[in-house]
């Protein structure tokens, strides 16, 4: 663990200038949306250098969002695992109660700049759809998430919060009716509205500049745990350890930590039923490269380049694609990508609420199962920090269905 | 010179302008696509564009996604439109054949494999909706060294610097996007088009064809003034949706709906 790998890249030169991440990334959309991407990308550049648009965002992530959230030692937790001690990254007490309000709020400023009046968004379980919302309330925008029929019915919280905050819920009841199938809608929606609406995808994957953009946004969270990690405690990990859907929260924590040769990176999957069962979401570990929502990435196809579709207990996890920056850290060996199945992701939920007296999100316990099976292959003297993207009140109605408690 | 080529020469030469009928392959029974082909060429089609079924078409309207689940149902798949192709072309070796689809079942097929595949039955170009051309390079000389032509699209919002990108790499023909949507969308401004076909002009020898909302002959007939192709591709089929379950019906329908943009085309210019 402790040997140091020879880092052959400088990890802050990527992407290019045309968003590839080695072979993955770039821009695969139709024409129609070509030119919206160039005056995003040309908003964004002059943004993310200029020092008044930082200071707003840095105001906001500080007044509005809560930021910096704490790094905590669980070490009743660590004790009881008896090998490395774990840190919790706190994203789960953020407003709205996960990271991906960091973005949400980068993103709207973006759009205010661009003088865009209406937002659209993407959702899956409902947590990037809700601070897409909130975002639009704070600043009086309109507001359209897009929502596969099928996660409506399994995230009627959620939706229900979306709508209190003044957003439009838009069913899509095509494809799987899914994450997957909300995405291209709003797509559509963009193609068709590009002149006064602003797309905010919710993760690290679409066409580029949206994995460099979100990544810069989320990024807040490593750049604070390497801080805290060194001013609390003098040291670096030894280990990172995120949850992988679209992979979000994951290269947040990790990419102010990719030039840390000493520093071993774990991105954790939904294996779902089981990956030799078929019904799981482990793109990573178990897809292949292909061409989806604008990016070259691992995808979850068939033979003939259909997308497939999967499953995980976490639906935010649930998605056939992954951010490609990702895909390029797993190929050149910098990141590691493992999966716990849904048995192992309830149990981590388990253990740390009855340990430590927090309830995370089921993605988040993705993360927590792997770090239970990681600690004790370490030393007492060595650490690991475990992203805790999101809380788990919203969890809490599928952790009874499943162990046969009405509430 | 290839069929498409060879075929706007005639066209031009005899003072017509193409008529491009757009099916999706095995919607919505495969046995039916190679009839339906026949079909459309009877009716007037010049060239014809076939859609390969993806089961994640972003850039298309709810009438072409519903015929890619169609198809999918069926076990349509990329060696499934080219066995398609192979069996047309026993009967018509004149008729132009365009692949219109998503990159992901070409990059599963394989590049190399995929453009020998397309060549060997008969495949005269490829558009591929989601590669713009900053990352095309790589399969559009396979699909060139093969003699089948790349195929890209413009549209309303493309600036006079990204059409000057794409068509030194397009061949056959560019195809114009008439407005700002998805396949099916709202109604196309003839003017606007134009317009805007005056300066891709300026700018590329290439046939323009112009396609996304022609849902009639008099829209047909107004953009064939403009324009040097007209694609119908929703108005079609949504219209053979409305006869899934009669065959027959459907190719009379269909026949019919074409033959009537031939005429109009054809008067008019």
């Amino acid at each position: 663990m402790a040997k140091a790998m020879r880092n052959p890249v400088d990890f802050s030169r990527f992407p290019d200038e045309r968003g590839h991440f080695g072979r993955y990334g770039g821009r695969f959309v139709a024409e129609t949306l070509m030119e919206a991407l160039h005056e995003l990308d040309e908003a964004w550049k002059t943004c993310r250098s200029d020092p008044e648009f930082l200071a707003e965002l840095d105001l906001d992530l500080a007044r509005y969002v809560g930021r910096p959230s704490p790094l905590y030692h669980a070490e009743r937790w660590s004790r009881k695992l008896g090998g490395a001690q774990i840190y919790l990254k706190r994203e789960d007490l953020n407003h709205t109660g996960a990271h991906k309000i960091n973005n949400t709020v980068g993103q709207a400023l973006l759009a205010k700049r661009m003088g865009k009046t209406r937002l659209i968004a993407e959702t899956g379980a409902g947590q990037h759809g809700v601070a897409s919302a909130t975002v639009a309330a704070r600043l009086g925008m309109e507001c359209v998430v897009y929502m596969g029929a099928e996660d409506i019915q399994r995230q009627a919280l959620n939706v229900y919060r979306m709508r209190l905050l003044g957003a439009t819920v838009q069913p899509v009841t095509s494809g799987s009716r899914t994450l997957k199938d909300a995405l291209n809608e709003a797509l559509r929606d963009w193609v068709a509205n590009v002149d006064n609406t602003f797309y905010m995808i919710g993760t690290v994957a679409g066409p580029h500049p949206y994995p460099l953009m979100v990544r810069e946004f989320q990024a807040v969270i490593g750049r604070e745990a390497r801080e805290q990690m060194l001013s609390d405690y003098g040291h670096l990990p030894d280990a990172l350890v995120a949850c992988v859907g679209g992979g979000s929260n994951a290269i947040g924590l990790f990419h102010p930590f990719l030039n840390d040769a000493g520093v071993a990176i774990y991105g954790v999957e939904a294996a779902g039923l089981g990956i030799e069962t078929g019904h799981h979401a482990a793109t990573l570990c178990a897809g292949r490269p292909g061409v989806l929502h604008g990016n070259r990435t691992y995808l979850l196809n068939d033979a003939n380049g259909q997308i497939t579709e999967t499953h995980s207990v976490s639906a935010g996890l649930d998605y056939p694609g992954v951010g490609p920056e990702h895909a390029w850290l797993k190929d050149i060996g910098r990141a590691h990508y493992v999966a716990v199945t849904d048995e192992q992701a309830i149990q981590g939920f388990h253990d740390l609420t009855l340990t430590e007296g927090i309830i995370p999100a089921l993605e988040s316990s993705h993360a927590l199962a792997y770090a239970t099976q990681l600690a004790p292959t370490l030393r007492r003297d060595q650490s690991i920090i475990v992203n805790l993207s999101g809380r788990g009140d919203k969890d809490i109605y599928t952790v009874a269905t499943l162990e046969g408690i009405q509430l | 010179m290839n069929r498409i080529t060879r075929r706007f020469e005639d066209l031009r030469s005899a003072g017509r302008k193409a008529l491009i009928p757009y099916i999706t392959a095995g919607d919505p029974r495969p046995e039916l696509t190679v009839p339906m082909l026949h079909t459309l060429v009877k009716a007037g089609a010049d060239l014809i564009e076939l859609g390969v079924p993806f089961s994640d078409p972003m850039a298309d309207g709810p009438v072409i996604q519903k015929a890619c689940e169609r198809a999918l149902r069926h076990g349509m798949s990329l060696h499934g439109v080219l066995e398609l192709v192979r069996e047309f072309r026993q009967t018509d070796s004149e008729t132009p054949l365009v692949l219109m689809g998503y990159l992901n079942p070409i990059e599963s097929f394989g590049y190399e494999a995929f453009v020998a595949g397309a060549r060997e039955v008969g495949v005269d170009g490829v558009l591929t909706v989601d590669l713009p051309p900053e990352e095309a390079a790589e399969l559009a000389e396979l699909l060139i060294a093969a003699g089948i032509d790349p195929i890209f699209l413009l549209a309303p919002t493309s600036s006079a610097e990204r059409i000057g990108q794409t068509a030194p790499l397009a061949r056959g023909y560019l195809y114009y996007v008439s407005l700002k949507g998805v396949t099916g969308s709202a109604v196309i401004n003839v003017a606007e088009v134009a317009n805007k076909l005056v300066q891709i002009r300026a700018l590329t020898h290439l046939p323009l064809g112009v396609g996304f909302g022609i849902k009639d002959p008099s829209t047909a007939a107004a953009i064939a003034q403009v324009a040097d192709a007209v694609v119908v591709g929703s108005a079609l089929v949504s219209k053979m949706a409305e006869w899934v379950d009669a065959p027959e019906q459907m190719r009379q329908e269909v026949g019919a709906m074409i033959a009537a943009m031939r005429l109009a085309m054809d008067t008019k210019s």
